[in-house]
Formats: structure tokens, sequence, C-alpha cells
């Protein structure tokens, strides 16, 4: 096991920037997702630490070691592709033991040289991975003969068979069907609990990375955004661009003006209260972004914002909302069946410390 | 523990099932039969214009004998089946065409493999020698034999050996411009065949250990053995077919050492049914060998869907 640490890393392909001056401590042991609309730089800071992509500037280090020149197979690292890669001529025993067939692995403890595994131990290895992984009626098989959820079960034991320092995960999930991902989640959380080891998945799904990450990096453009608990990165986003990536739906952001009083947001069709704990409150007048969640809006009779809905979905356990502020649209999650319709007039209230304010001209958040 | 238990996932584990390996033959009604006919009548007229009846008549050729320098033929039957394909000329040609297959098929195919890893990779400019190396392909052979014949030469030669007149070269130097053409087919078959080899399961490879010549013997090779069996059938039928490359170069010489099966065909002007039966031998080498190939290799061969 070890961390896993970018120190200023850049990786351009000519006039292109793909990361762009990359800060990033992975600790050992951690589940950290890199998560990110396709071409944030996500797969392509991964691909570094797996040494497929060569680093344009900075450094990279695997525990204490810097790694921008050390050989894929030398960094005791494995990956599981998003096609899963395995290799489509073998047996699935044969893919499983294909690590331990060709590597030298640090077995006899620190201080003594790497060697190959024996046939014992690699058998002992193989079959510890095809029973944790459930494998076992299909170690005879070629991959064509094996559904999705199986491939994927073959490729994560690949992995797993040589006790690698590090996981690297490329959205092993997206080819999987909704119920299958959903169950492999909550395994993949289970596996790392057990084995332990330091694991950076990659994924544009927001949630894969609330449910599974110990901490989340979210990346557009190159650029990391933000790094923190899925609880943190939910309730305190630090720009427009992270605040709309998390939550389904995404936050509703919306322009307001410091009411003269400076207590409240003045919106189109009402009044929000300021976010509770503001250190320092913008000048009254002042031009702001407000951000609160679907799920953070009530409808109430009482409530201090007037709005007029245009449109209701009815999910079964919930409704989503559509109602007009202004010139933007808000998403409202009511629970249950709404009693609204197109055309009426809704009153919303939120609580303080769900709203958000954002600096309109550096989308940075207030506060 | 849980994780192999949630992850049995009924829907997902289910074995799976194969369709039955032989359906229930079902009986097709007179209208469908017509139908099929049909359908197949513009192939068959143009197989049996331009193949099948050729075929017939070669065959019947086959049983006349050449009276007179083949002013006129006696019919002799089967006899002259036995005759010539158990006499010597049969045999030496069949010995000349193997030699000229063994010289330019391995060659040829190993080469163009070789060139076409080289080539697989994205470079800049990659593709001038991609172009380069293809380009044996498309000059025609007699073209290619010319260039050989000249640069061999031993009067004129960019390489002053004398090999087209030594027996024991002369089979060498014929072969050369056709392992030449070889090398570019094999190396445009097997290039397409990298192409369709997926990024990830190389990258995979190198993440899991496997150096560059691991890549190339356990899973590139194996990955692309069904393009390799079909350029070692075709290869092989070219070389038990090839003609133009020894009339060019060695005109069967010297003393007959590099005479073909289908360079004695050639020669056959003055009795034709002698050159049938030789064309009907040569046919069922071919045929035969190239069952054999698939009988033994495609066992070894790897399918994506298997």
């Amino acid at each position: 096991m070890a961390s896993v640490t970018f120190d200023a890393v850049s990786k351009r392909y000519g006039e292109v920037t793909a990361v762009d001056d990359l800060n990033l401590s992975i600790d050992d042991g951690e589940f950290m997702v890199l998560l990110g609309p396709s071409g944030c730089g996500k797969t392509t800071a991964l691909r570094m630490i797996a040494g497929l992509e060569e680093i344009s500037d900075g450094k990279l280090l695997i525990g204490d070691e810097v790694v921008n020149d050390v050989d894929p197979s030398r960094r005791d690292i494995s990956m599981v592709f998003q096609s899963y890669a395995l290799y489509p001529h073998m047996t699935v025993q044969r893919n499983i033991e294909s690590p331990l067939l060709v590597r030298s692995y640090d077995v006899d403890g620190p201080g003594t040289p790497t060697r190959k595994l024996t046939k014992a131990e690699r058998d002992e290895r193989v079959a510890e991975a095809a029973r944790v992984l459930d494998l076992e009626p299909y170690m005879k098989r070629k991959p064509a003969a094996l559904s999705g959820g199986q491939r994927q079960r073959v490729a994560l034991a690949r992995a797993f068979v040589g006790r690698p320092k590090v996981f690297l995960m490329d959205e092993p999930l997206s080819n999987l069907d909704a119920k299958l991902r959903a169950q492999t989640r909550i395994e993949l959380v289970e596996l790392h609990a057990r084995v332990g080891t330091t694991i950076v998945y990659v994924t544009h799904d927001q949630v894969e990375a609330m449910t599974m990450a110990t901490r989340v990096a979210v990346m557009s453009m190159g650029k990391l955004q933000q790094v923190g608990t899925p609880q943190e990165v939910y309730s305190r986003p630090v720009n427009t661009f992270v605040a709309q990536f998390i939550g389904t739906p995404p936050m509703n952001c919306f322009p307001g003006q410091i009411s003269a009083d400076g207590r409240g947001v003045e919106v189109p069709g009402g009044t929000l209260p300021l976010p509770a704990g503001l250190q320092a409150v913008p000048a009254a007048g002042s031009t702001v972004t407000v951000g609160v969640r679907p799920e953070h809006l009530e409808v109430s009779g009482q409530g201090s914002l007037g709005v007029v809905v245009r449109a209701v979905e009815w999910l079964g356990h919930e409704c989503l909302i559509s109602a007009s502020v202004g010139d933007a649209t808000i998403v409202v999650r009511e629970p249950g069946m709404s009693a609204s319709d197109a055309g009426h007039d809704l009153r919303l209230r939120v609580d303080p410390e769900n709203v958000h304010l954002f600096d309109p001209s550096t989308t940075l958040r207030i506060g | 523990m849980s994780v192999s238990n949630a992850m049995a996932a009924p829907s997902d584990d289910a074995p799976v099932v194969e369709a039955p390996k032989k359906a229930r033959r079902r009986r097709y009604d007179a209208k469908e039969v017509g139908l099929a006919v049909l359908f197949l009548l513009p192939s068959l007229a143009v197989f049996s214009i331009f193949f099948y009846l050729p075929f017939a008549r070669l065959l019947s050729w086959g049983t006349y004998e050449s009276v007179r320098g083949g002013s006129s033929y006696n019919q002799v039957g089967i006899d002259q089946y036995q005759e010539v394909l158990g006499g010597g000329e049969f045999r030496a040609g069949l010995w000349h065409s193997l030699q000229f297959v063994i010289y330019t098929v391995p060659a040829g195919l190993i080469l163009g493999t070789l060139l076409a890893v080289a080539a697989h990779r994205r470079l800049k400019g990659i593709k001038v020698f991609q172009a380069i190396f293809s380009s044996t392909l498309a000059s025609s052979v007699a073209v290619s034999s010319v260039i050989f014949f000249f640069l061999f030469n031993p009067a004129v030669g960019f390489f002053e050996v004398s090999w087209q007149s030594d027996p024991s070269w002369a089979m060498f130097a014929a072969a050369l411009p056709a392992i030449w053409q070889n090398l570019g087919l094999a190396f445009v078959i097997v290039l397409a065949g990298l192409q369709a080899v997926p990024d990830e399961v190389m990258e995979a490879a190198r993440l899991d250990g496997y150096g560059p010549l691991r890549r190339l013997t356990r899973i590139t090779l194996p990955l692309i053995s069904p393009v390799l069996m079909f350029l070692l059938v075709i290869l092989v039928i070219y070389g038990f077919q090839a003609f133009a490359q020894i009339d060019i170069i060695t005109k069967g010489g010297p003393g007959g050492a590099t005479e073909t099966l289908v360079f004695k065909i050639f020669k056959q002007t003055q009795d034709y049914g002698k050159g049938a039966v030789l064309s009907v031998g040569l046919f069922c080498v071919t045929l035969v060998v190239t069952f054999f190939q698939f009988a033994i290799l495609d066992r070894r061969v790897h399918y994506g869907d298997e």
C-alpha cells in the first residue's frame, strides 16, 4: 500500500493542456475518486499514475518514490480498464494468472530481492481471487463466453491477484446495466475495506463518486476544482461548477442582489435568507449568484419566494417541479405526489444553511 | 464474504446458454426452393461458364494423348492420368514448386509481420514508411522480377553473382521477387490486423509486466492469428501458382532446376493432354495442402467469438 502524490503535475499534448498544474495528495489506503465531465483530464491523470502517459511537468510520487521515469510494470500498480481489456485468447484462469507469470514480487518481506512466484503460490493467489470475486465456475471459459458483469470481475481479479500498492480504475462500471452497477458499487466498497489498498477511481458519474469515495477530487478543463469528502463537496462547493456538477438535478443557480438592510438576498419573486455563518456579508446592493439545491426548496404557504410552475414531473417517490425565477428556470424536488400543476403559483421556503452565495465574476463561493 | 455473494446476481451469472448445435431440419416447399434457385442462378451461370465447364473440359482433355507433336489426339482414357501423375516429371515439378513455396512463404510472412509490428505505432511520418513498405504490393510481378533479374545479373547487376545460372541457387534467385512482394502483402494485411487489436489490451499487458517481446509472442500474434492463417493459405496458393518470376529470371533453368509444376504445364505446347493432367495434379495438390493447413493449424487460431 502506498500514497500517491501529484506535485504540480501537468500534461500537454502540443498546444492542448490536458492536466494543468495538478497538486493532489492521495493518502495511503484511501478510496479517491477523480470526478469530472469528459475531457476534464481525470483519465489522463490516472494514466499518468499508471505510467501510460508521460508527465510534461512536475513530479509524481508513489509512496516516497518519484516515479516519473519508472516503467509501468515496475510501479507496483494495477489497473481496471473501462473495456476491461481482458486477453480474449486466454481462459479466465490464465487472464487472472497473467501478471503473476511475468512480474516479480516482493514476497519474502522487505529487504529481500523480488522474485517470481512459484506455481503453488500462483495457484493459491488465483484461487483466492476467484473465490473472493465468485469466479470459480468460470475459470476454464474464455472472456467471450462471459457476461459483462463476469468480465468486469475477471478484470478486478486480475488487478487484485498481484496485491499491488495502488489500484487504478478507469470508469469500470460504465459498461454495466443500472442494477449491476448499483450492486458492484457496494461490492467495490467492501473489497476496498477488505484489502485496504489505495484506490484511484475515475468516473464522470457523481453517484459513484458520492457512494464510494473516501474523498472526491472534482476536475474541470484540466484543473482541480475541489478535493474533499463527498459531504464536503456536496454541502460546501467551492464554485458554481462544483455546485452544479454534484447533485441530480444540479443546484439551482440564479442571480440575486444583497438587500438594502444586508439581511437577505433579493431575487425575482421574493427574498431569500443569507447563508448561516457568513463571515463577511457582501455590500448591500451587490450582485451575487444564489445557489439552492432542489431538495432544499420546500413548498410552503409561508414561503418567501413566489414562483410560477412550468411543469411537474412525477417520478413515483417524488416530483420534480420546474418553475421560473426571473429568466432562470429552477427545479424543486417535492416528495410524493405534488398538488401543483403547470401555471399554478407556488411559494417556496429555504433554510439559511442551505443557501449558497457565489461571486458572479469569479464563480467562487462567498463565505 | 458478501462481495462474492452480492455479486452473484442470478440474472448476470446464469450460465451462458448455447444455442442447440443443429437446428431441426425444416422442410422447404416448392415455392421456396424455386425462389432459392432463382437467386442462385446468376452466380451459378457465371461460375458454370467460367469455372465448372472449363474444368470439366480440362478433365476430359486429360484423357487424350497427343500424336505427332499435337497434330492429332487419341483418347487413351484414365491411363494418361496414371502415367503422368506417377511419372518423374510431375514429381520433379512438384518438388520445385514446394521449394518455391518454402523459400517464399515463411520469409515473406515473417518479414512482413515484423515490418508491420515495427510500423504500427503513432509516430510522426510513420505513414510514409507504411506507404513504402506496402509499395511492393503495388508493383506487378513482371516489374519486380525484372528489377531482381538485373539486381542479381552477373554482368550488369548491382550484386555481381551468378545465382541465376547456379542450379543450387537458381530457385532462390527466382524466389526473391516473390518474397519481396509477399512481404508487402503480409505487411498491409498484418498492419490492418494490428490496428484491430484494442489499445487497452496492449496497455493492460504492459502493466501486467509483459515486455515488448512477450507482448508480441503472447498477446499480439495470438490475437492476429486469423489474419496470419489467411495470409499463410493465400501465400501458399500464390507460391504454387507462381510463374512470371521463373519465366523472367531463370526460364526454368539451369537444366530444369527451377521448372515448377506451373512452368511444366506452360511448356506443354505440343501436348495439351499431358498439360491438362498436370493442371489437374496442381489443382489437387493445392486443394490438399490448403485442406491440411485448415485441418492442422485452424485449431491453433483464435477467433474472437470463441
